[in-house]
């Protein structure tokens, strides 16, 4: 106790120090200021969100009639071709896995409305989808059924048209005046470091529908031509729907999915704001290294080892101090950073991904500079060089982050590397979702991490308590 | 000046760190070149991105320990006190610390040049391990040889940039610490800005992304500014250095 006291002595006496810590904090606000007052996207067609407010791809070819009330629809998707362009106007057959047709029952051609759909994949067989977020395996048939009974909706799947498998039940709140129907969606082709539109076609058969449907003609529509989540159709391509002999042809591009960075690419995310994290760490790092080379130049240590001869309780009073310190400043600033930046971004149009837990991204960046305070000042007891211990700390955690950067590193690398590297606690303020079902770049390029955002701390934490381990060992072997 | 350039010399030579330094240098800067060309996505047309500059990415890693070099030259004299001896027998502070950067250039310069060949041969030899002999950078080749001479000269402004920054700080971790978030910080800054304009702007000034143009060899109009011209704001940045670390060093007391 004696200890701590000794050690937050020091550290709240020495001005520099105060201002360093107090200068990550105000870093944080300032940059994420400079993020949102430079963005413009003024005028922007707006994002469409699903119903939990997520931001959302809707954007597909929609064959449809309305259903008044409870009724079912059958069809058979005998084939479904996907064909990408090579170049301009060159068309050539492709496999898009995602590429979907099937029945689906929808609110209203609204973009983003409610839904549950039955389709059958390119490569990933039968799937029951509802709402943009939830996606079903079924098996890999042909035969497709939705059943409507109020707002609950039962997807089957089968092999011959007789013998039917349920895949899900969903409840969706599709409202009076739903419409269903056919459908096509063909998303964009992910290969090498971009992506490319892509156009599907699907042949429909034995379309059967019982219950409240409208009379009449199907009608066919491109729901969510203009949409910040939608690329368009391929050159000389667009949508529509013929009915050669009792069968439906529909061609169609787009995706119904939760956006990603791919299909959203105008979207910010809170990382970016976030961004003044980096210029916060090295104000940290600074610090950290000088509260104990400092001492070693001064020879305060002698001092301070003759008042507390346990040296390893000397080394963790002043982590504590350290850590409590920079923790507090990396909280405040991130609680003001945050809502101020995304306000300012939203003000410009900016889209910002929805951020599902503030209080983790603002604890998470507060004990991400707290831990990486940690390691500092092991590396500096260690190497007692406050260059030395500025200079590994600040490689160890900015340089992978832009190696990473670099868009010509294969994917492989970049989450090797926000793996295994202290780069790795960056995952603490990812807000973005990897969605299996949504083909895309998940790289950390893209702010999406392969560490859970408490995991990749961990590993940093783990750097930190190895640092202090080895700063311990050797303050006992050697001379102050 | 001939004295003053001797003493700064021996200096360097006689303590172990900056030997140490210069060869981390030379490790670290040639160690990530070659896990960076055995990594990059290559195809049968060639490999990704500009296989000078992912040859030469080491330069990003070394030029850390350049800066620690430029740093301590001046800090550690602060931090030990040598620096009144220094004054008490070469009492012009401008020839001292243009005895310094002489020095600090004759050394990192020549470690930095065989940093950045070590780099190439190793990217070669990795090159051609992996099938891909064609695309192998040769210095025979006019941009190859700007990307190969531009990397030694950049390291060489860093570490002089450094010892400018140092020399107006004192503290070397805070010196350190300005000089890394210089190199490092402004090009992550450079993405969150979504201003496309200012974004150019920062790219355009950063001492790092725009010095490291010069090692680019290949689609050479996507870069903000020229090749060379890059290469002479990180020199503007060393030179601005130098003379405010000149300036602070003449007026204020030791």
């Amino acid at each position: 106790m004696k200890l701590l006291r000794a050690e937050w002595t020091k550290f709240r006496t020495v001005p520099g120090w105060v201002t360093g810590v107090v200068t990550a904090g105000l870093l944080l606000v300032l940059v994420a200021l400079l993020a949102g007052v430079s963005s413009d996207q003024k005028g922007a067609p707006p994002v469409p969100t699903g119903p939990d407010g997520g931001p959302v791809t809707d954007s597909f070819y929609f064959v449809h009639r309305s259903l008044a009330g409870d009724g079912s629809i059958t069809v058979s998707v005998p084939a479904l071709t996907t064909s990408v362009p090579a170049g301009i106007g060159d068309l050539r057959p492709g496999v898009v896995p995602w590429a979907k047709a099937g029945l689906i029952l929808k609110q209203n051609t609204r973009q983003g409305s409610a839904y549950a759909a039955i389709m059958v994949t390119s490569s990933h067989g039968v799937r029951m989808q509802d709402n943009y977020v939830n996606d079903t395996a079924g098996p890999a048939v042909r035969w497709l059924r939705l059943d409507r009974a109020g707002d609950e909706i039962t997807g089957s799947a089968s092999a011959d048209g007789t013998r039917w498998t349920k895949v899900g039940t969903v409840r969706v709140k599709l409202g009076p005046a739903a419409l269903g129907g056919l459908f096509v969606a063909s998303p964009q082709d992910v290969v090498g470091l971009g992506t490319r539109g892509s156009v599907s076609t699907a042949a429909f058969e034995n379309l059967r529908t019982r219950g409240r449907w409208t009379a009449g003609a199907w009608a066919g529509e491109h729901v969510g031509a203009e949409s910040p989540t939608f690329a368009g159709y391929p050159e000389n391509t667009s949508g529509s729907f013929t009915e050669p002999g009792g069968g439906f042809q529909v061609t169609g591009a787009g995706d119904i999915a939760p956006a990603v960075r791919d299909s959203l690419p105008t979207g910010g995310a809170l990382d970016n704001i976030l961004t003044g994290t980096f210029a916060a760490l090295i104000a940290v790092i600074v610090v950290a290294a000088l509260s104990i080379t400092s001492e070693y130049r001064t020879k305060l240590i002698h001092v301070t080892l003759a008042a507390a001869p346990g040296r390893s309780q000397v080394l963790l009073a002043k982590a504590l101090v350290l850590g409590c310190v920079t923790f507090v400043a990396g909280v405040a600033g991130t609680a003001v950073a945050a809502p101020l930046g995304i306000r300012l971004a939203q003000a410009n149009g900016v889209f910002i991904f929805p951020v599902p837990s503030p209080l983790r991204v603002a604890l998470g960046t507060g004990a991400l500079l707290a831990v990486a305070a940690i390691l500092a000042l092991s590396i500096g007891a260690v190497l007692r060089s406050s260059a030395g211990a500025v200079t590994t700390v600040i490689v160890a955690m900015v340089l992978p982050y832009l190696l990473v950067a670099n868009p010509f590193m294969p994917a492989g690398v970049a989450i090797w590397l926000t793996r295994v590297t202290p780069a790795a606690a960056f995952a603490v303020q990812q807000t973005l979702v990897q969605y299996p079902q949504v083909a895309s770049h998940y790289t950390p390029y893209n702010s999406y991490y392969p560490l859970a955002p408490w995991a990749g701390l961990a590993v940093l934490a783990a750097y930190a308590v190895a640092g202090l381990a080895v700063a311990a060992v050797v303050l006992h072997r050697r001379d102050a | 000046m001939r004295s003053a350039l001797h003493a700064e010399w021996t200096k360097l030579r006689t303590v172990a760190a900056p030997a140490w330094l210069l060869l981390g240098m030379i490790a670290a800067t040639v160690a990530l070149s070659a896990v960076a060309t055995s990594v990059v996505t290559c195809g049968p047309s060639g490999c990704g991105g500009d296989p000078a500059r992912t040859g030469l990415l080491g330069v990003q890693l070394g030029q850390a320990l350049a800066a620690i070099l430029g740093v301590l030259v001046v800090s550690g004299e602060f931090s030990s006190g040598m620096f009144r001896t220094t004054l008490t027998a070469i009492p012009r502070r401008a020839t001292v610390l243009t005895a310094k950067a002489v020095t600090l250039t004759g050394a990192v310069a020549v470690a930095a040049t065989a940093a950045v060949l070590g780099s190439l041969l190793a990217g070669r030899l990795i090159l051609h391990r992996r099938g891909f002999p064609a695309p192998a950078p040769a210095l025979s080749d006019g941009p190859v040889l700007r990307a190969t001479t531009g990397s030694i000269l950049y390291l060489t402004l860093i570490a002089l940039l450094a010892l400018g920054v140092a020399a107006v700080l004192r503290d070397s971790a805070t010196s350190i610490g300005v000089v890394l978030a210089l190199l490092y910080l402004l090009p992550i800054l450079a993405q969150a800005i979504g201003d496309p304009h200012w974004q150019r702007l920062l790219e355009r000034t950063a001492p790092m992304s725009a010095g490291l143009t010069v090692q680019a060899t290949t689609d050479l109009d996507s870069l903000p500014l020229s090749p060379w011209a890059g290469l002479g704001v990180t020199a503007a940045w060393a030179a601005a250095a130098l003379v405010v670390g000149g300036l602070s060093t003449a007026r204020r007391d030791i």
